[in-house]
């Protein structure tokens, strides 16, 4: 199998319209070669046999000509026409063997790291990657597919942004809507009197979260007295009735069927929670305390559900429900959220499940309830006064700054001790008041100067502020926040960036590859430097082809980046020297 | 009457305070003479003043060891013309009197002094300080005021020793709304005065010829902050951010700052000489251990 090799002549097709480049197509142990014919064509290719995923062929006696259809791992595929069938044969045999082979590779330890075997999965993310940020393709373009760097170096630095992506997939919880229950409306067809209730799985699990009684009483009637039809046509009976406010009628009903009750009564297992509640709250709360909050004076407070105002009737009263509770019993619902995990259709195991979980958490109430009386005790002996605390000692040294006079004058105290050169010269203190004095004395004199301005000398200041002005606009922009690059023409816009973004992907490689300890970092720093004085000489090229009054300002931008590359030869060029002449003193030595 | 007065104080009625560098040792140097230089000033706060009848000026002398009011136009009755010959405004005489007075007492201080080490800068830091308590004192006089504004005409280089004062009287200005405008005429160039017009929103710029002093004034510095909103003022390419060390006083580059107080210091220091905060040894070494752990672990 060593130094086997197979050549056909082929046409290579892109895709399955192309008409296809007439070549020779060699493969090799690992390797997979196209050369065209004309050595001008632009259809090279060469791949590996290991990034190739999957092989597809026409069946002899097919009308279709021999094709050979090889997809890699980036899901592009290759076709290639052969003379005849036997010819096809010959190389997917071969190529059978090469994958087979590259199959068995990974097992071992990989000594090339290029060998390394990534998951398709890896090399979907990476593509989508690829595919979603333009720039970064841009990037991959010129970096990879120019052989400046493996694909591997290339992701390599990139593990993060893989990694992140693949956090990302992790299922998120999907929470409850906020969308209240009691907003569900009927919907009537306007000429009977029937009117239609839409019920999703979704709003069934709300209605079992936000009303443990109705919760318990599918758990109790269906299926053993009613169907599940029955029982949310009940529902939503009372439902309709609470709506339409006719609370006599709604008592009426109540009285006559025990189970449309139980929708109409106030919620008992809600009744018996916020009991509970309420035993829970600290003693120490004062409630007297927040009546200056009190807002039940406000307008608005008492309101029903559906913006009308709470008339209460109570010998009624049981069936009423005010906005209020609902409000609160469906924010407390949603803030718990979907807190089981059954997805399901059927509405007996959501209704079950919910009822489990609600048991558990009860559960956990109970058991301290014993405990309850010990605790209040508890509390009211630990509750704090704050003037019987003991100084509280924080783990941290407060900033002090004394005085705040030595923030000022320790520092000037600094600077007299400090020898001066600059400024040391003796002045002639008198000379100097003198002089300002007599100035003065001139002015009181003579009086203002006569002209004060000469005209030319106003009309020279006027123009070079003009001059100024409009120049800075020109420079600055009318929105200073504007900065230089948007004033550029697009193109060399998006090429400033992307030389920045590549010179930076070269350096980070570059400066990495150092000290140079293999073979192959030795030949990757070669390549890299190749391709950074490729880049060098295309800033120069793009210096030259920009508008001569943008051109200041583009080699203002220009500048950091080839010092940054400059920076990088030069130590290219130290390391070359000092390995030559170590390479020299070992050998003479 | 109320209406009256907020009738006549438009939104273009401005308190001019114009901090005038007076130092003596500046002035021995240049080629404008200082009473030619007092003619264009002078010159330019009549025209402010005549901008508008409720103008208001206010003139404080920034001397090399003293700074002082010398002008206050709310004080001077106005329309007095001295005839005396120097075709000279009696407001203007009374300002040179008291110019004189200054510069008087200023050189009693600096002989008093006895350190010539300093740099030859003026006392930028007090008269700011003295220009933002006036203008506070008309905030709280009601309010009704003029829209007050700061210009500063300095010739003299930056005192580094003055930075934290002069910072902290720019902050005041910012938050007090203050734009505080700069005419720099000296040769080097002002990160002080450059900030402070760029922090506070004012103009800052540094004429080129200086026997057209009054052009500049009168072009830049003469438009008031209503007017400002739709003229085209020339503005600064770039600001020298620059800042001064605390333990020697340095305009430095780059340098060490306090994770605490945020004081800047030129060099490593073992302990805060503001806040007292002891810095610790720096962590070089296990930081750069911590770091090729941390190279390691994705790729195994």
């Amino acid at each position: 199998m060593a130094g086997g090799q197979v050549e056909k002549q082929v046409k290579y097709k892109s895709s399955v319209k192309d008409p296809g480049t007439p070549g020779f197509l060699r493969i090799k142990e690992g390797m997979l070669l196209f050369v065209p014919n004309d050595p001008k064509s632009e259809s090279k290719l060469k791949m590996q046999t290991q990034n190739i995923s999957g092989q597809k062929y026409t069946k002899e006696g097919s009308n279709k000509p021999p094709w050979l259809n090889l997809s890699n791992k980036q899901g592009r595929s290759h076709i290639f026409e052969f003379e005849n069938y036997s010819d096809m044969h010959t190389c997917r045999d071969f190529i059978n063997k090469a994958l087979a082979k590259s199959e068995e590779e990974p097992k071992k330890p990989a000594v090339s790291s290029s060998a390394e075997k990534l998951s398709n999965a890896e090399f979907e993310l990476r593509f989508k990657l690829l595919r979603e940020n333009s720039e970064l393709q841009r990037l991959h373009k010129q970096l990879v597919e120019s052989k400046v760097l493996t694909e591997d170096e290339f992701w390599a630095t990139r593990k993060k942004l893989l990694g992140k992506d693949s956090n990302r997939k992790s299922k998120q919880q999907v929470g409850l809507k906020s969308m209240m229950v009691s907003g569900i409306k009927p919907s009537t067809d306007g000429r009977t009197n029937r009117v239609t209730f839409n019920l999703t799985s979704e709003i069934i699990f709300q209605i079992f979260a936000e009303k443990p009684a109705v919760r318990q009483a599918f758990i109790n009637y269906v299926p053993s007295k009613m169907t599940e039809k029955d029982f949310w046509t009940k529902y939503f009976r009372a439902e309709y009735l609470y709506s339409t406010k006719n609370t006599a009628v709604a008592a009426a009903e109540a009285a006559e069927d025990e189970q449309l009750a139980v929708f109409l009564k106030p919620d008992e297992i809600l009744a018996r929670e916020t009991r509970q509640k309420i035993r829970r709250v600290d003693p120490s709360l004062d409630m007297e305390a927040d009546r200056g909050e009190d807002y039940s004076h406000l307008k608005g407070h008492g309101i029903q559900r559906d913006g009308t105002n709470d008339v209460v009737e109570p010998q009624n009263g049981q069936f009423k429900r005010s906005l209020q509770q609902d409000l609160n019993r469906h924010s407390a619902v949603v803030l718990e959220g979907r807190n089981i995990d059954v997805d399901s259709e059927d509405t007996r195991l959501v209704a079950e499940a919910l009822a489990r979980a609600k048991q558990v958490s009860k559960a956990d109430g109970e058991s301290t309830k014993d405990a309850n009386q010990e605790r209040l005790a508890r509390m009211s002996r630990a509750a704090e006064m704050e003037d019987l605390q003991a100084p509280q000692n924080f783990p941290l040294a407060p900033l002090s700054i004394k005085d705040p006079r030595d923030y000022f004058e320790s520092q000037q105290g600094n600077v007299l001790n400090e020898p001066r050169g600059a400024g040391s010269l003796k002045r002639n203190v008198h000379e100097a008041y003198g002089l300002l004095r007599e100035s003065i004395l001139e002015i009181r004199t003579t009086g203002l100067s006569y002209p004060l301005i000469k005209p030319e000398v106003s009309l020279e200041v006027f123009s070079s502020l003009t001059r100024t002005i409009s120049t800075a606009k020109n420079i600055i922009g009318k929105n200073p926040r504007e900065s230089f690059l948007d004033r550029l023409p697009k193109s060399t816009k998006d090429e400033v960036l992307h030389h920045w973004t590549s010179i930076q992907e070269l350096l980070r490689h570059f400066w990495s590859s150092y000290p140079i300890t293999t073979t192959y970092l030795h030949t990757k720093v070669a390549k890299l430097k190749e391709a950074m004085s490729n880049t060098y000489s295309q800033l120069d090229a793009m210096k030259q082809s920009v508008q001569t009054d943008l051109r200041h300002q583009v080699s203002l931008l220009v500048r950091p980046m080839q010092q940054a590359l400059d920076a990088a030869f030069q130590h290219h060029e130290a390391d070359l020297q000092r390995r030559s002449a170590k390479s020299v003193g070992g050998g003479s030595g | 009457m109320a209406s009256v007065t907020s009738k006549l104080y438009s939104d273009d009625v401005s308190l001019l305070v114009l901090l005038l560098d007076t130092n003596p040792f500046y002035w021995s140097t240049t080629s404008i003479k200082f009473s030619q230089f007092l003619s264009h000033v002078l010159a330019f706060l009549n025209a402010v003043l005549g901008l508008n009848q409720l103008n208001q000026v206010v003139v404080i002398a920034t001397g090399y060891s003293s700074c002082d009011y010398i002008y206050d136009s709310s004080l001077t009755p106005n329309g007095h013309f001295e005839s005396s010959g120097t075709g000279m405004p009696a407001i203007f005489s009374s300002l040179l009197k008291k110019l004189d007075e200054f510069s008087a007492k200023d050189e009693e201080l600096c002989k008093e002094e006895d350190n010539e080490k300093r740099v030859a800068s003026s006392l930028l830091s007090g008269s700011l300080s003295m220009a933002l308590c006036y203008i506070q004192r008309v905030f709280r006089s009601g309010h009704l005021h003029p829209q007050p504004r700061i210009l500063c005409l300095q010739g003299s280089p930056d005192g580094p020793e003055q930075y934290v004062a002069v910072m902290n009287s720019i902050f005041s200005a910012q938050r007090l709304m203050v734009p505080i405008d700069s005419c720099y005429i000296g040769t080097q160039n002002s990160a002080f005065l450059q900030q402070a017009s760029y922090i506070t929103g004012g103009v800052h710029h540094s004429p080129k010829q200086l026997d057209g002093l009054f052009q500049y004034l009168t072009t830049i510095f003469a438009t008031d902050l209503y007017t400002r909103g739709f003229v085209q003022l020339p503005k600064p390419v770039g600001v020298d951010f620059r800042a001064s060390c605390f333990c020697h006083k340095k305009t430095i580059d780059m340098g060490y700052i306090c994770s605490v107080c945020l004081s800047i210091f030129c060099e490593h220091h073992k302990k805060c000489s503001t806040c007292g905060s002891v810095f610790g040894q720096s962590k070089l070494d296990e930081a750069s251990s911590v770091a090729n752990k941390k190279r390691k672990a994705p790729d195994s």
